[in-house]
């Protein structure tokens, strides 16, 4: 029982404690993306569009080809319902709507965590345990500045970027279920599109995949940084990187979608 | 003898990692222009005192001085500003993987130094020239061998043309004809350039080789610091140990017998 506690404890103070470096880690790279250029020392501008063509460009196919399949499969499985109260027409405008608010940021944002946040930790897991990061720090580099803030704000310009993209593609994998299989005039099928899309919709699904992106980058940044214990360390980096970021996505998800929710945005 | 100028001394230090007290007061001085070479067995300390004198670890209690300034009370730029004087070339070399050899060179002069590229390009060649590696400017640290690595770390050590330069463990993993092309690089480079070094190492050879003043380091204590002659000449049980590389001695490897059988039948 005691031990129970003890462990329950323990993982709270560890819990406690990563929130706070999280957080401090924030601030640095807030820091040293608005602060450290009028002390003229800014950011590379090279490896921030080395990361953007990483992150963003690379990442293109398999979210185009995660948006296309959602929206055919929205469409796919509202159609029956719909149809029933003789409203197969409305299809469209649950697509959108549904793509747009949710489904594309979130989805986006997961497959992002995946192949990004991984790679994020990995490289800066690697560059820890063979003592790079201390080597830069040695030079009297900063590592936040060097490392984190190319990738901060790499991340969080590509997310929402992908994101518009996924909205439009999935969209129209809701339009050629709409139009082939559905026989829903194509005119109508788009008209109605934008009759219930608002900018609205648009706006909060881009603004949650901003902070999806910055969720990512930074607990990315930070497993990296504090990798441990060579290649099996950064192995677990990897793991509690891509675990812990899905987990914040989805919380953060809930968080937004309550305040819009509430707030009446 | 001559009164010389301090330029590292390490006062008292205590560390602990968890519960394994790694260094329990050390103390220490390094004076200018000559090569303090810091020994002892694996797992003693040696790295992590190392640490402690460029500023990557903070010691529990105890205090680092370099160059007169109290390490633990500069911020960060202050230590930033100590750090452009020092160089360090790490046990694995730690080169920028995803950086060109030439790019590695470059970080920290292009930071630091304003310069023109095309001098920065000169200077390049020129440490390169000086580990013998000219020419290799455009590959990659993956397509170099683990020698090659650690002279190209030595090159992007001396980037800077530093003060001090820390070397870890310089010479382990390396065969003979490297290794001893890498002391001669650091006695030529203290001696040309008069250039204040501190390496720590367990390679005897390299240690008689380079070293003007030698420190014995053992379970996070000094046992003993003094020229190679001191050392050679030792009196220390220990210290004598370990400089013919004896199995058996004060220093012990294998644990008491009945320690041994009563493990085995637990």
């Amino acid at each position: 029982m005691k031990k129970l506690l003890e462990n329950i404890g323990g993982t709270v103070i560890t819990t406690f404690r990563q929130i706070i470096d999280v957080s401090r880690l924030l601030v640095e790279t807030v820091y040293w993306l608005f602060v450290g250029p009028f002390k003229k020392k800014p950011v590379k501008r090279d490896s921030i569009f080395e990361q953007m063509l990483f992150m963003g460009v690379k990442s293109l196919i398999i979210v185009v080809f995660v948006a296309l399949f959602t929206g055919i499969v929205i469409a796919m499985q509202t159609a029956p319902q719909l149809a029933s109260l003789g409203a197969v027409i409305y299809v469209a405008g649950l697509v959108a709507v549904s793509l747009t608010r949710e489904l594309a940021p979130v989805l986006t944002g997961l497959v992002i965590a995946g192949r990004v946040g991984a790679a994020i930790t990995a490289e800066l897991g690697t560059m820890k345990v063979t003592e790079q990061v201390e080597a830069l720090e040695t030079m009297a580099l900063n590592p936040v500045r060097f490392l984190v803030v190319p990738r901060f704000l790499a991340l969080i310009i590509m997310l929402p970027c992908l994101t518009i993209l996924a909205d439009a593609v999935g969209i129209f994998g809701g339009y050629l279920i709409g139009v082939f299989n559905l026989n829903i005039n194509s005119g109508l099928y788009i008209d109605t599109t934008f009759r219930f899309l608002t900018t609205k919709d648009v706006m909060t699904g881009v603004l949650k995949s901003f902070v999806f992106g910055a969720v990512i980058a930074l607990i990315g940044c930070y497993q990296g940084l504090n990798t441990r214990g060579g290649a099996e360390g950064v192995g677990k980096a990897t793991t509690t990187s891509i675990v812990t970021s899905f987990i914040l996505i989805i919380l953060s998800d809930c968080v937004l979608t309550a305040i819009f929710f509430f707030s009446d945005i | 003898m001559e009164e010389k100028e301090v330029i590292i001394e390490v006062k008292d230090i205590y560390k602990k990692f968890g519960n394994r007290q790694i260094l329990s007061g050390v103390n220490l001085k390094v004076y200018k222009g000559e090569t303090m070479v810091i020994m002892g067995g694996s797992g003693c300390g040696k790295s992590t005192l190392l640490r402690h004198m460029v500023g990557t670890v903070k010691p529990d209690s105890g205090s680092v001085y370099m160059r007169g300034q109290n390490m633990a009370e500069l911020d960060e730029n202050g230590l930033d500003a100590l750090r452009k004087k020092f160089g360090i070339l790490f046990q694995s070399g730690a080169l920028f993987d995803s950086l060109t050899v030439k790019e590695n060179l470059c970080m920290a002069l292009r930071e630091h130094a304003k310069l023109d590229e095309n001098i920065i390009s000169i200077m390049v060649k020129m440490k390169l020239e000086l580990v013998g590696l000219r020419g290799f400017e455009a590959l990659m640290p993956s397509q170099l061998s683990g020698g090659m690595k650690k002279r190209v770390g030595l090159a992007r050590a001396i980037a800077m043309d530093p003060e001090i330069v820390f070397y870890d463990e310089p010479t382990t993993g390396l065969d003979p004809i490297m290794a001893g092309v890498i002391d001669k690089l650091i006695l030529d480079l203290s001696k040309k350039l008069s250039i204040t070094s501190v390496a720590v190492t367990h390679d005897m050879n390299s240690v008689f080789r380079i070293a003007d003043r030698i420190a014995m380091l053992h379970e996070g204590r000094i046992l003993q610091v003094g020229t190679q002659e001191e050392i050679k000449n030792t009196t220390n049980p220990m210290v004598k140990q370990f400089i013919e590389g004896q199995p058996e001695g004060p220093v012990n490897f294998f644990m008491s017998k009945e320690d041994y059988l009563e493990e085995l039948i637990k």
